[in-house]
């Protein structure tokens, strides 16, 4: 394996991924401005936020892809006590128990499992030679439903369903057997029903109002009807920087978290959201090529789940705030305003530099 | 670094880099779907989200226009808009509302019907309005809630106009009221035009003239945010605001009239012959308006209701009684006009037969007048006369006759639910009552009685007709409107009901004459009122009974309840020869014609003619009242 990229490490920092990560981090504090009301208190403890983000992917950077495969167990298993234990004292919020208070901040141990549970899969799976036989499938399996489980009945929909696909990517490029794959796939129509009769009656609705948003426009589809005014009435060049209408006038709800990319939409219009896909796609592409030229198998696992998550993440919330996916509860990554996500992504980033700066050609 | 591992990683690689351009190609298909679907939102459907954006934020906020005032013909006030204190609560601004009533409470009277409302309004409209807790706070309650207003948060005190009615009772008949929009009201305006409005006329000229009143409503466009807080404003329609109406009722002459009516249940109408303004409109007893404004409460509406003097009966304008004599002036003109001779003579013996009838029907004068022609039959009422007139004449010539003259058919004044009357015939008698018409029914038609009904607006109107010389005149309440705002006064010209004016004026001067002298005759039945007036003007007394008298008998007011007493009538006009004013008056239960309702035709005549009356006398006991002969009987 020849390694194409000049190895002129600088604290093992990749720059084309960190300058997307700060331009990326940059335009949230931009759009924040404007979605927050101009308020500088909010957009000081974002930028908090980023420097924290930062911090942290700097520090994960440092720590060698081996070490990091040696924690895996550890960091899922101490997630999973964790887990249990949210649901046991955690903070109740907005009608779900999702935090832990740890005195000085609070804390999302869920958050934890979206590099956990990736983790612990590729930890397991490259324990064996892949692709890996059905009996690792099946442990890989219990291992990303186990956390999922317990953060749905938090509940968190949105975070479980990045767990779990964080956790099924990992498992897919490991080379689960395309047969495995279409009997998973025949095994989930067939559990359909089961899952709608789980969710709970606002999730149910707002899958409901997906096809028919017009239905219940002062309801369940209100949240979506007004994301898509703005980001229709935004056309192609938009309102402008703090015009939008739908976003100042507050018709738009959540548009600091979930809702951001509406209010992005609305001001910058077509060509500023296809710019903004564009710099998720350069970052998702950069964890791509960087999982693509990985030195270890463990490495490029990781790698490429959390790369591909991260494009997962953009898709989701970008289909949802434009119409064509259900309101689940996924915020923008980078962009939204909130820390635990936001140090979660560094985090996930910090891993990916240092799988791309610590190359010797070693195979285990 | 054995061969087998070598091999084992190279094929791992393999797999995973295939797996990664595998989901990358999904993913530049996932990439495409969003760019498309973000294309076909921004691009395709921007005009759509554009306007449902624009529609989302811009509001019309209605601005309601100031209700037109109501004056007299002097320009007297008779209803305004008054600033009153108003206590308002934005529910989306006030954490609990039970505590908060409970507070203000403490401060400001509020009354179990101002909660009531409150609630009610709480529930119908939406949380960011600011809804009215109480209206009309005292001086002392709007001090005592402005030193604590500070601890009020989302409760406002603000100034609103509302209506307001100076003279209070004296013109509640007349110009009637404004209320709440009710329920019943919802169906039947357009709500676009009362958008901000709370009131409606309910009554009189408020509900007559409404959408004249009313104005027109003003917008504002505002933006608003998703909480629909008015963020600022965009643009301004002005609202117009309503019309003004001048009354023909002059309010001193109305004062006049319902005073000397004083203690009688009745009415007083008064009309200008030649243009119909109605200048006086007296229905008694009255009562006052204003509470309706915001809704009376139900124990005083109550005893309003129950009362038996029954003031919610507009009288004027929905009494009906039985004309009594005063209806012979007409039969005569009928006589004239039907070619009977004036020196035709009927003698009366004090009583009337049909043929093969034992059945004798009396004249007031139980003596007998002697032998009378159409003049005195006239000027001393003789009922004798006028049974042998109707009779021969037959009823449906009278039919005929009365309706022409506009009895038994509304008038058309500007009132709303005016009742038509009723003239009777063979015709109505068959449909209504199913049974034949018996000749002696025409014979009391002939006086007045049985089955005919006048209004008092009826018997104004028709003395108004005769003063004219036949020519019918539209009675009118109000004589400009007058809209500020577009420049605009409208002065409302006479209108004549027919085109021609019916009969001959050597008919109309024979039985004017004669009903000049019932009253400055000799022998007048109401010779006494005419006596030391300064001008010359015709009349005629009416007594209508209230209950029938059995064969026989005697009429002894002295015997009986005060309900069961004729109704006292009086009609005039003056002067003879210029009609100025034609006066129509029922005193309900008040004896002889002469007697109650004359003199106060007289003073309503004298104010109006000469500016000043005379003192009223206190009123001696009508029942102790000596009764001299009773020259003045019908």
């Amino acid at each position: 394996m020849v390694d194409p990229i000049k190895r002129d490490e600088f604290w093992h920092l990749d720059p084309p991924l960190l300058a997307g990560l700060i331009l990326l981090c940059g335009l949230s504090l931009l759009i924040l401005y404007s979605a927050g009301g101009e308020d500088l208190s909010l957009l000081f403890r974002q930028g908090v936020r980023v420097v924290i983000g930062f911090a942290v992917l700097f520090a994960l950077a440092q720590v060698p892809p081996e070490t990091l495969s040696r924690w895996s167990p550890h960091i899922f298993g101490i997630g999973l006590g964790l887990l249990a234990l949210v649901l046991l004292v955690g903070i109740v919020g907005k009608g779900a128990q999702r935090w832990l208070n740890l005195g000085l901040f609070r804390f999302q141990p869920a958050e934890v499992m979206k590099l956990g549970v990736p983790m612990m899969v590729a930890w397991l799976l490259t324990r064996q030679t892949l692709p890996p036989g059905w009996r690792d499938v099946l442990i890989a399996l219990v291992i990303v439903v186990a956390p999922v489980l317990l953060v749905v009945l938090q509940p968190d929909l949105g975070t479980a369903v990045l767990i779990a696909v964080s956790g099924l990517i990992a498992i897919f490029l490991a080379g689960l057997r395309w047969r495995y794959m279409l009997l998973a796939l025949a095994a989930l129509a067939a559990a359909g029903p089961f899952t709608w009769s789980m969710l709970h009656e606002y999730q149910q609705s707002r899958i409901v109002t997906l096809f028919d948003p017009w239905s219940d426009p002062l309801g369940a589809g209100y949240h979506t009807i007004q994301s898509i005014i703005a980001v229709g009435s935004g056309g192609v060049y938009g309102k402008g920087w703090l015009n939008g209408s739908q976003s100042q006038l507050e018709f738009i709800p959540e548009r600091g978290t979930d809702f951001v990319f509406a209010v992005f939409g609305e001001e910058f219009g077509l060509i500023g959201a296809v710019l903004l896909i564009s710099l998720y796609i350069f970052v998702t592409g950069r964890g791509i090529y960087i999982s693509f030229y990985a030195r270890d198998t463990f490495s490029r696992l990781v790698a490429g789940s959390l790369a591909l998550t991260f494009f997962f993440y953009l898709f989701v919330n970008v289909g949802m705030v434009s119409g064509i996916l259900p309101v689940v509860g996924i915020p923008l990554p980078l962009v939204s305003y909130g820390g635990t996500s936001m140090v979660t992504l560094m985090a996930g980033f910090g891993i990916l530099m240092s799988i791309h700066t610590h190359k010797k050609f070693m195979p285990k | 670094m054995d061969e087998l591992t070598l091999k084992d990683y190279l094929r791992e690689t393999s797999i995973i880099q295939s797996r990664l351009m595998f989901a990358a190609v999904i993913g530049v298909i996932l990439v495409v779907v969003l760019v498309l679907r973000l294309f076909y939102l921004q691009v395709d459907q921007h005009q759509h989200y554009a306007t449902l954006s624009q529609d989302n934020r811009i509001r019309l906020v209605p601005i309601p226009p100031v209700r037109g005032q109501i004056y007299d013909r002097n320009g007297v006030i008779l209803a305004e808009n008054l600033p009153v204190y108003t206590l308002e609560v934005t529910p989306d601004r006030v954490g609990n509302i039970d505590i908060l009533l409970q507070q203000v409470g403490q401060l400001v009277e509020l009354s179990e019907k101002d909660l009531e409302r409150f609630n009610e309004t709480l529930r119908a409209r939406p949380g960011f309005e600011a809804q009215t807790l109480k209206a009309g706070l005292t001086d002392d309650e709007v001090g005592r809630f402005a030193v604590n207003q500070h601890r009020f948060d989302g409760i406002e005190l603000r100034a609103r106009l509302q209506r307001h009615y100076p003279l209070g009772a004296e013109l509640v008949h007349v110009v009637g009221y404004v209320g709440r929009i009710s329920e019943a009201d919802l169906g039947r305006i357009d709500r676009a035009a009362y958008r901000g409005t709370d009131y409606i006329g309910k009554l009189g000229i408020e509900d007559r003239y409404e959408e004249i009143l009313l104005g027109k409503v003003g917008y504002e466009q505002v933006e608003t945010n998703a909480h629909g807080r008015v963020v600022r404003t965009l643009a301004r329609t002005s609202p117009v605001a309503g019309g003004n109406v001048h009354l023909n009722i002059d309010t001193q002459l109305q004062q006049v009239a319902r005073e000397s009516l004083g203690e009688f249940e009745g009415a007083v109408v008064a009309v200008e012959p030649r243009t119909g303004a109605v200048m006086a409109f007296v229905s008694n007893p009255v009562y006052d308006p204003n509470p309706f404004v915001n809704g009376i409460d139900t124990k005083s509406y109550k005893v309003l209701r129950e009362s038996p003097a029954r003031p919610l009966l507009n009288r004027a304008l929905n009494g009906r009684y039985a004309p009594g004599s005063t209806i012979k002036g007409l039969f005569a003109l009928a006589a004239l006009e039907n070619h009977r001779s004036p020196e035709y003579a009927v003698y009366c013996p004090g009583w009337f037969s049909l043929k093969g009838s034992r059945h004798r029907y009396r004249c007031w004068k139980r003596t007998g007048h002697g032998s009378m022609n159409l003049y005195n039959a006239i000027v001393q009422s003789c009922d004798v006369y006028f049974y042998q007139l109707a009779h021969s004449l037959g009823i449906d010539k009278l039919h005929e006759f009365l309706t022409r003259y506009g009895l038994g058919r509304i008038t058309g004044i500007d009132l709303e639910g005016e009742p038509s009357g009723l003239v009777p015939s063979k015709d109505w008698k068959r449909r209504v009552k199913g049974q034949p018409w018996y000749p002696g029914e025409t014979v009391i038609t002939g006086i007045g009685q049985g089955y005919t009904l006048v209004t008092p607006l009826q018997l104004a109107t028709v003395t108004a007709t005769l003063a004219n010389r036949g020519k019918r005149i539209r009675p009118r309440l109000v004589q400009i409107i007058e809209e500020p705002q577009a420049k605009n006064r409208q002065v409302l010209p006479p209108e004549m009901l027919e085109k021609v004016k019916f009969g001959n004026d050597q008919h109309y001067e024979r039985v004017i004459h004669a009903l000049t002298d019932v009253v400055h005759g000799q022998r007048g039945t109401a010779r006494r009122v005419g006596r030391g007036a300064e001008y010359r003007f015709a009349g005629k007394t009416g007594t209508a009974q209230v209950i029938g008298i059995a064969q026989g008998a005697r009429y002894d007011e002295k015997k009986i309840a005060k309900r069961f007493r004729d109704h006292s009538l009086f009609i005039a006009f003056a002067p003879v020869g210029d009609p100025r004013i034609a006066v129509a008056v029922i005193a309900e239960n008040g004896g002889s014609g002469s007697r109650t309702a004359a003199p106060i035709a007289r003073r309503v005549m004298d104010y109006f003619l000469t500016g000043s009356v005379e003192p009223l006398v206190p009123p001696k006991s009508k029942m102790t009242e000596a009764r001299d002969g009773r020259p003045d009987q019908t």
